[in-house]
């Protein structure tokens, strides 16, 4: 076929039967050769896999379950609906033990493993720190449902997404004014002696600082303790707040503690939901918490004024009114930071489709188009309400609820515009190379 | 340990570094990578087989080494900005100092007493991490980023975060603690430390310095643990207090319970299992620790010297 030169030269080619039959076999191979097929089913209609990075065994195993559930009726009603850009979703769920070393593996593993699209769902900021650098190597993009303020501390990477839900300086800070309005001038802090309580004990004086109100005591209690009478005369006499975010366990002995310690005359109580999430408020020994305060992501209980959305998730997700499984009251869900899994798969379908993502090689494109998104409007896509997104440090900032005990329930009593929770940018991920 | 054959004992290890080696091309993805974090952790294993193994201290604390290497080499990147062999190496020190100073109030102890004190030690570290959390990140921890784990020499760089340069980093570290670890059981130093474990007084009695042995098989063994530690916050990015907390005293001593205690190659198959057992029953139920407890179970009952102790007690005497 080529000629002395050694240039081809089809139009002295003669081409036998042979030659192109061979040709014609070869060719069928290629287009029936099973790369080739699942290449043009990528394309068109496979499913979009989500790497699901849950709790389900460990300390965050309580969150994780009612992740998986929220995020499973997030995917159906997504998928009833007609998919991502036509393509159907599938979660892929690997157990992180809520370990940050097993977090790191398991992102290795849906990178290169699995080989979904992205990673999505982590809860405990721990594990998201510890995963963040596997999925900057792996350059996957990774939307986490944690509430730290990790990511928009801008020192994780560009990979690392929280669209769903509000960080927790925000929450602290858009606090502030209700409390020195409502509750009192004078706040002492009861926190727990590791980062999740810092992050209160550094949010909150500023933040109050500003409404004209003050901390007046900071008590930090180590995370091994299990009585917690002793630290209680530390809480100075003038106090008019008691603003406290105990976690765990251990949080019931804590309530029934303080109560015994003040009785009928206490100061007001403020405290986050973090405590109490999954955990029934009419338990035996936090009758002391009644006519208290706390924030709440979501409300858990149903209220009056709920939008026909809010009724929706609910009724998608399996909550009753009492935001306990529907069919069994005793499970009671974590609803305070569950919706951030509804609503970040809402964002990624958005960014997808503003993307016109087609598989991992689009990967790049689909941070961008996370990065480019401004607000998100309240609606079935978004029932808790509101968003406004900084795609510079890769978080929303939203509304928070404060909502009284009330009758053996959280009654939502103020709703904190977006405004609150603003605070100055630390940096700018779109700076980071993709 | 026999002496009679050093052909086929060399001939084995260089057999299993030079399969590891090959293993780099022929692991899928995400295996390799899973490989890379078994040879930096297996070297963590042979540190406390040293100590375990080998002289028969049972320590549950080495949390502690592990962390200082982790936290030596990552805080030294992270605050001071220093390039990966400068911080490689303050990690090790880190670990061997504190070693030394562990070592000379420890081992005024011995059998549970030990095991306490060491584990009190070791809770002692990993409430400093937390109560320092200003500057080591605490129970969150902290990660080095991606553009401080390059390793520039002359004009040419190494980036960690590649996987390839990854999985050789922690054959090269796997492989000097292998050999050095052979060299070290095969010793004069190596065989005295045996002697104290099986019978301390006699030891003595022939005229040698038990603690003083003792004493440098801790540093040793703290040292080795921190090059474990240190690559690990170099290697894959993240440093925090899980790492030393208890469960991570634990650990090595189950991946050499399973592998064969004093045995140098033991570490390796006990990490290797351990992690993929846990690997590939997670994907088929959440209580697959339950699946690796029973796996311990039948071990202990059945090959109570672990893997290689078993097949060194039955067919292959010579196993260093």
């Amino acid at each position: 076929m080529a000629d002395k030169n050694g240039f081809f030269d089809l139009s002295k080619t003669t081409l036998s039967r042979r030659t192109a039959l061979k040709g014609m076999a070869a060719g069928a191979g290629l287009a029936l050769a099973p790369g080739f097929v699942r290449y043009s089913q990528a394309q068109s209609s496979a499913p979009i896999k989500i790497g699901f990075q849950s709790h389900r065994t460990g300390i965050g195993a309580a969150y994780g379950r009612w992740y998986e559930k929220t995020s499973a009726a997030a995917v159906k009603a997504i998928n009833d609906a007609g998919g991502i850009g036509g393509r159907k979703v599938e979660l892929v769920i690997e157990d992180d033990g809520t370990d940050p070393a097993r977090g790191a593996e398991v992102v290795g593993k849906f990178a290169k493993q699995h080989k979904t699209d992205i990673v999505f769902g982590t809860l405990f900021s721990h594990v998201v720190i510890g995963s963040a650098p596997a999925a900057g190597e792996n350059k996957i993009p990774y939307f986490v449902v944690s509430e730290g303020h990790h990511v928009a501390s801008t020192k994780l990477n560009r990979y690392v997404f929280q669209p769903g839900i509000t960080d927790v300086k925000s929450q602290i800070k858009s606090m502030a004014p209700w409390i020195a309005a409502n509750a009192g001038k004078k706040v002492t802090q009861i926190f727990p002696d590791f980062a999740f309580g810092y992050d209160h004990r550094d949010y909150l004086p500023p933040a109050l600082k500003a409404q004209g109100a003050d901390v007046i005591a900071q008590i930090a209690i180590p995370p091994t303790e299990s009585s917690f009478t002793k630290y209680f005369p530390q809480i100075p006499a003038e106090t008019e707040v008691i603003y406290h975010v105990m976690v765990g366990p251990a949080v019931l002995t804590f309530v029934k503690e303080l109560g015994e310690f003040y009785g009928s005359q206490r100061p007001q109580l403020f405290g986050f939901m973090d405590s109490l999430e999954a955990v029934d408020i009419n338990s035996p020994g936090l009758e002391f918490l009644d006519g208290s305060h706390f924030w709440e992501g979501s409300p858990r209980y149903a209220q009056p004024d709920d939008s026909a959305a809010q009724q929706a998730y609910r009724a998608a997700v399996g909550i009753d009114d009492n935001g306990a499984a529907v069919g069994d009251p005793k499970d009671v869900s974590t609803a305070s930071h569950m919706f951030g899994c509804w609503e970040t798969l809402y964002v990624v379908k958005k960014a997808m489709e503003d993307a016109g993502y087609k598989g991992p090689e689009d990967r790049a494109k689909l941070v961008e188009a996370t990065e480019a998104l401004k607000e998100f409007a309240e609606g079935p896509e978004h029932p808790q309400g509101p968003k406004t997104f900084n795609g510079k440090i890769h978080q929303c900032f939203g509304i928070q609820n404060i909502s009284k005990v009330e009758g053996g329930k959280l009654k939502v009593v103020h709703k904190t515009k977006i405004e609150d929770g603003l605070y100055e940018p630390e940096g700018d991920y779109t700076t980071q190379a993709l | 340990m026999r002496n009679d054959s050093p052909a086929k004992i060399y001939a084995l290890h260089i057999g299993v570094l030079a399969l590891l080696f090959a293993l780099n091309f022929v692991l899928p993805d995400y295996h390799q990578g899973l490989f890379a974090r078994i040879m930096a952790l297996a070297v963590f294993a042979m540190g406390y087989n040293l100590l375990f193994g080998y002289v028969g201290l049972l320590s549950l604390g080495h949390a502690m080494f592990y962390s200082a290497g982790l936290y030596g080499a990552g805080l030294a990147v992270y605050h001071l900005g220093w390039g990966v062999p400068e911080a490689f190496v303050a990690g090790i020190a880190c670990g061997a100092v504190l070693a030394l100073v562990i070592g000379l109030l420890a081992l005024r102890t011995s059998g549970v007493a030990f095991m306490i004190v060491t584990m009190m030690f070791a809770q002692v570290f990993y409430l400093l991490i937390l109560y320092f959390a200003a500057w080591t990140g605490g129970d969150q921890g902290l990660v080095v980023q991606q553009a401080s784990r390059m390793i520039t020499i002359g004009g040419a760089s190494l980036d960690l975060t590649n996987s390839t340069v990854r999985y050789m980093s922690a054959l090269a570290l796997f492989s000097v603690v292998l050999l050095a670890t052979l060299a070290i059981v095969r010793s004069r130093f190596g065989r005295v430390l045996v002697a104290i474990r099986e019978n301390e007084e006699r030891t003595k009695m022939l005229g040698y310095h038990t603690v003083a042995n003792k004493l440098a098989a801790v540093v040793a063994s703290g040292a080795i643990c921190a090059a474990s530690g240190a690559a690990y916050a170099l290697l894959f990015g993240y440093i925090g207090s899980s790492f030393a907390s208890v469960q991570y005293s634990i650990l090595p001593l189950l991946w050499v319970l399973l592998g064969g205690a004093a045995t140098t190659l033991g570490p390796l198959i006990g990490t290797l299992f351990m992690y993929y057992v846990t690997d590939i029953t997670s994907g088929f139920t959440s209580a697959y620790l339950l699946i690796v407890g029973v796996a311990l179970i039948l071990l202990v009952l059945f090959a109570p010297k672990g893997v290689l102790g078993s097949i060194r007690q039955r067919w292959l005497g010579w196993l260093p």
